[in-house]
C-alpha cells in the first residue's frame, strides 16, 4: 500500500497549510532531509546515537502474566519506556536535532504537551550543545511539573503559553508564531507525526525504528510477524513509528486507541479519528475536533499527551482506508489499565500508554490463543504520578496475585 | 471577476493617494458595535475594509488580533453571522468601499468553500485573505473562487525569493499582499530596510495592485512604505484603538494613516 499519494499527501490529507513566511523553511527542510537520507553517514550517525546514548534497541518483553490474565493472544510489550528520557519521543528529537545541525541552524524550538517531547528535545539539545526553547500550555506546565523541572535542568527555556485552552494546541500555535519571526536561523522540532509537510513524514521515519525493531525481534522471539499491533494515538508519533514498517503487511492488524476522556458522548475527549471532521489545523489537512463553524474544540484527556484536537494526516488516511482500526479508552479505563499493568507486570506505564493497554485485553481475546499481540509501551508513567495519586490509590485486591 | 477592488485602488490613485486597507475584527466587542467600527473606518478614509472573522487558532496573528478574536468568539461571532449581520450593514452605508474577508482556511472549509464563495459574493464581499493558505495549496480554492467572482488575495512573505514572489503575484486576484516583516501581525517600531526593494520588485510582476501590511501603525510608516506600494494594510493599531476607545478612535487612526498616504 502506497500511503504517500503525492509529496506530503496521504490521500486527501496532509499538505502544507502555513503562512507563506514558513514555506521557504519547509522547502529547505524537505530538501535537507532528502539529502540526508541519501547520505549513509547521516543514517549511521543517528543509529550510533540511538545505540550509545538512547540505549536502543529497546526490548520486546513477553508479558506473561497479562497474557495469562487476559486469556487470549500472547502479549508482547515494545519497551519504549526504557529508552533514555522514558519515552519514544527521543528517537525523533535526536534525528531532527542532528538534521538541524547539518542544516547549520543555530537554535531549536519545540512545543510540548505532556512534556515528554520537550524533555527529549532539551536532552538532544544538551547533548549537541544547542540553545533550546520549549513552548508549553500553562495548564500543562501546572500538571507536568516534573517534566518542567527536567527541561530547565537540561538547560532549556520553558515558555508557558496562556492563550486559548492553555494546552498542547496553543503551545503549537505559539511555537509556529515564534518560528515565523525567527525562521532563518531556527529549527522547529515538531514531536507529533502532524504539522505541515515534511514533518509527518520526517517524524514517522525517525520513529519507524520502533516498528523495524519489532519486526526483527518478533522473528527471533516467535518466528513470525505479530498478528496485531496496538498503540495509543494523540498526534500519532508512537503509533506511526510502530505501524509504518507493517503497513504493507495486510495480515498484521493495526489498532489505534484514542483518548475517550469522559466518554465520547460527553464532548470531552481527544478522539479526532473517531469523531473529527476534515479540516486544517497546524499546517495539515486531517481530521479535527471542531464545531459546526470551524472553531477548533478543546480536547480533553487525563493524559496531557493525548489532549490534542487533531491527528497526523497519515493516520487519518489509514483510518479512512480501513487499514487502521480505531478504538477509544476513557480516562477511567486508562487509569484502571495503569494499575493493572503496574501490578501484573511490574511496569509503570505513562497515562498515554495506558490507553493502549486499556483496549489490549479485549483485542488479545479477539485474537485468541496462539496469536501474538504487540503493545507499544510508549512511555513510563513517572511524570503522571501526581495526577494519578490525586485520584487515590486503590488497595491491592489480591486478584493481581496468581 | 468583481471589479470593486480595482475601482477602489483607481479612485485612490486618481486622488493622488496610496490606498488604505483597514482591518478590524468582526464581532469585537459584538456584531452591531463592530459594524460601527467598520463604518467609522470608512468615514476615516479607508479605501478597502478588511473584515476579520475570528478563529480559535490564529497562527499568523500577534497578541492584539488574538485578543480581538477571543472577544469576538465570546460574543458569538461566526462566519455566517458576519456575512448576514456585518457585511450587508456596512455595504448599505458605504456602497463604494469594497469588503475583503480575512480568516483562516478551516473556517471557510467548515461552511463549505463553494457555499462560502457564493454567499459572500451575494452579501457583497469582494475578496478573501487566508493567511494559512500559501499559493502552493491554493489552486483548488482559487478555481472555486474564480467561478464565483470572489478574489483570492495572496500573501507574499519576506522569505519568498524573487522567483517565488513572482509566482505568487502572477496568481494574485484583487491585490497582492506583501508581508512586510518576518513574524506575526502587530505594530512595529521599525520596518526592514529591504522592504522597499521587495515592493518595487512585486509591483513589476504583479498584474494587480500591491499593498504592504504587518507592522504598519503610523502615518510616517505609511508614508515611507506607501512610496513603494499601491497602499498599506493597517490592522492591530486600529483594533487596539477600537477596543480601547471605540469607533471614533478607529476613525482617527485611519485619518492619520491617510495623511501619510497623500502623495
Amino acid at each position: 500500500m502506497d500511503t504517500q499519494t503525492a509529496p506530503g499527501r496521504f490521500g486527501r490529507f496532509g499538505g502544507r497549510y502555513v503562512p507563506d513566511t514558513l514555506v521557504s523553511a519547509l522547502l529547505e527542510l524537505e530538501e535537507a532531509y532528502a539529502e540526508a537520507r541519501k547520505d549513509a553517514t547521516f543514517e549511521e550517525q543517528v543509529a550510533q546515537v540511538l545505540r550509545e546514548f538512547v540505549g536502543r534497541e529497546t526490548p520486546l518483553t513477553p508479558a506473561r502474566r497479562l497474557t495469562e490474565k487476559w486469556g487470549g493472544a500472547e502479549v508482547w510489550l515494545k519497551r519504549e519506556d526504557l529508552a533514555h528520557t522514558g519515552a519514544h519521543k527521543i528517537n525523533n528529537t535526536i534525528g531532527q536535532v542532528l538534521l538541524a545541525r547539518r542544516m547549520g541552524k543555530k537554535r531549536i524550538i519545540a512545543e510540548t504537551g505532556a512534556g515528554q517531547h520537550g524533555v527529549a528535545t532539551a536532552t538532544a539539545c544538551a547533548l549537541f550543545g544547542m540553545p533550546c526553547e520549549v513552548y508549553m500550555g500553562a495548564l500543562d506546565v501546572e500538571r507536568q511539573a516534573l517534566n518542567v523541572f527536567r527541561m530547565k535542568a537540561l538547560g532549556a527555556t520553558v515558555r508557558p503559553v496562556e492563550s486559548g485552552s492553555r494546552t498542547l494546541k496553543d503551545a503549537m500555535n505559539e511555537a509556529i508564531r515564534t518560528w515565523v519571526s525567527q525562521v532563518t536561523d531556527t529549527h522547529y522540532v515538531i514531536g507529533s507525526a502532524a504539522g505541515p509537510h515534511p514533518y509527518p513524514t520526517l517524524v514517522r521515519d525517525f520513529q519507524s525504528v520502533i516498528g523495524k525493531e519489532v519486526r526483527t525481534q518478533s522473528l527471533v522471539a516467535f518466528g513470525r510477524l505479530p498478528d496485531a499491533l496496538i498503540a495509543c494515538i494523540g498526534g500519532g508519533s508512537n503509533a506511526m513509528g510502530l505501524f509504518h514498517p507493517f503497513v504493507e503487511e495486510k495480515d498484521v492488524r493495526m489498532v489505534g486507541v484514542e483518548a475517550g476522556g469522559h466518554g465520547l458522548d460527553s464532548g470531552e475527549h481527544g478522539a479526532s479519528l473517531t469523531l473529527g471532521k476534515e479540516g486544517v489545523l497546524h499546517g495539515t489537512r486531517s481530521l479535527v475536533l471542531q464545531d459546526e463553524h470551524g472553531q477548533i474544540q478543546e480536547a480533553h484527556s487525563i493524559s496531557a499527551g493525548l489532549d490534542y484536537p487533531g491527528v497526523g494526516p497519515e493516520l487519518a488516511h489509514l483510518a479512512k482506508q480501513g487499514r487502521l482500526e480505531v478504538r477509544t479508552a476513557t480516562d477511567d479505563e486508562a487509569l484502571a489499565a495503569f494499575y493493572e499493568v503496574c501490578r501484573t507486570e511490574g511496569i509503570l506505564p505513562a497515562l498515554e500508554t495506558s490507553h493502549a493497554f486499556a483496549r489490549a485485553a479485549e483485542l488479545a481475546r479477539e485474537l485468541g490463543k496462539g496469536k501474538h499481540l504487540v503493545i507499544n509501551c510508549s512511555g513510563r508513567g513517572d511524570k503522571d504520578v501526581a495526577t494519578i495519586a490525586a485520584r487515590g490509590i486503590p488497595a491491592a485486591t489480591g486478584q493481581e496475585k496468581e | 471577476m468583481s471589479t470593486e477592488i480595482a475601482d477602489a485602488f483607481a479612485r485612490a490613485k486618481a486622488r493622488g493617494e496610496g490606498a488604505l486597507v483597514a482591518y478590524a475584527m468582526a464581532g469585537d466587542p459584538d456584531l452591531p458595535r463592530s459594524v460601527e467600527v467598520f463604518c467609522a473606518m470608512a468615514e476615516g478614509g479607508a479605501d478597502i475594509l478588511e473584515v476579520g472573522v475570528p478563529f480559535s487558532d490564529h497562527i499568523s496573528d500577534g497578541p492584539v488580533i488574538q485578543g480581538a478574536s477571543e472577544r469576538a468568539l465570546k460574543s458569538g461571532t461566526t462566519l455566517l453571522r458576519v456575512l448576514d449581520e456585518v457585511v450587508p450593514a456596512v455595504r448599505a452605508r458605504f456602497p463604494q468601499v469594497p469588503l475583503v474577508v480575512m480568516t483562516y482556511l478551516n473556517v471557510v472549509m467548515a461552511l463549505g468553500e463553494e457555499r462560502y464563495a457564493k454567499l459572500a459574493r451575494e452579501r457583497g464581499v469582494s475578496g478573501t485573505i487566508l493567511p494559512d493558505l500559501p499559493p502552493d495549496e491554493s489552486d483548488e480554492l482559487r478555481a472555486i473562487f474564480d467561478a464565483a467572482g470572489m478574489n483570492l488575495v495572496p500573501l507574499c512573505a519576506p522569505t519568498s525569493p524573487p522567483a517565488r514572489a513572482e509566482m505568487i503575484a502572477s496568481q494574485a486576484r484583487g491585490f497582492t499582499y506583501a508581508v512586510s516583516v518576518m513574524g506575526v501581525t502587530g505594530m512595529r517600531t521599525e520596518l526592514p530596510a529591504s522592504l522597499s526593494e521587495r515592493l518595487e520588485l512585486l509591483r513589476k510582476v504583479s498584474p494587480v495592485p500591491v499593498v504592504a501590511g504587518f507592522g504598519i501603525a503610523t502615518a510616517e510608516q505609511a508614508r515611507v512604505v506607501g512610496a513603494h506600494a499601491d497602499g498599506v494594510v493597517v490592522g492591530s493599531a486600529i483594533v487596539r484603538a477600537a477596543h480601547t476607545d471605540g469607533p471614533a478612535a478607529a476613525r482617527q487612526v485611519c485619518e492619520e494613516i491617510k495623511r501619510g498616504l497623500k502623495r
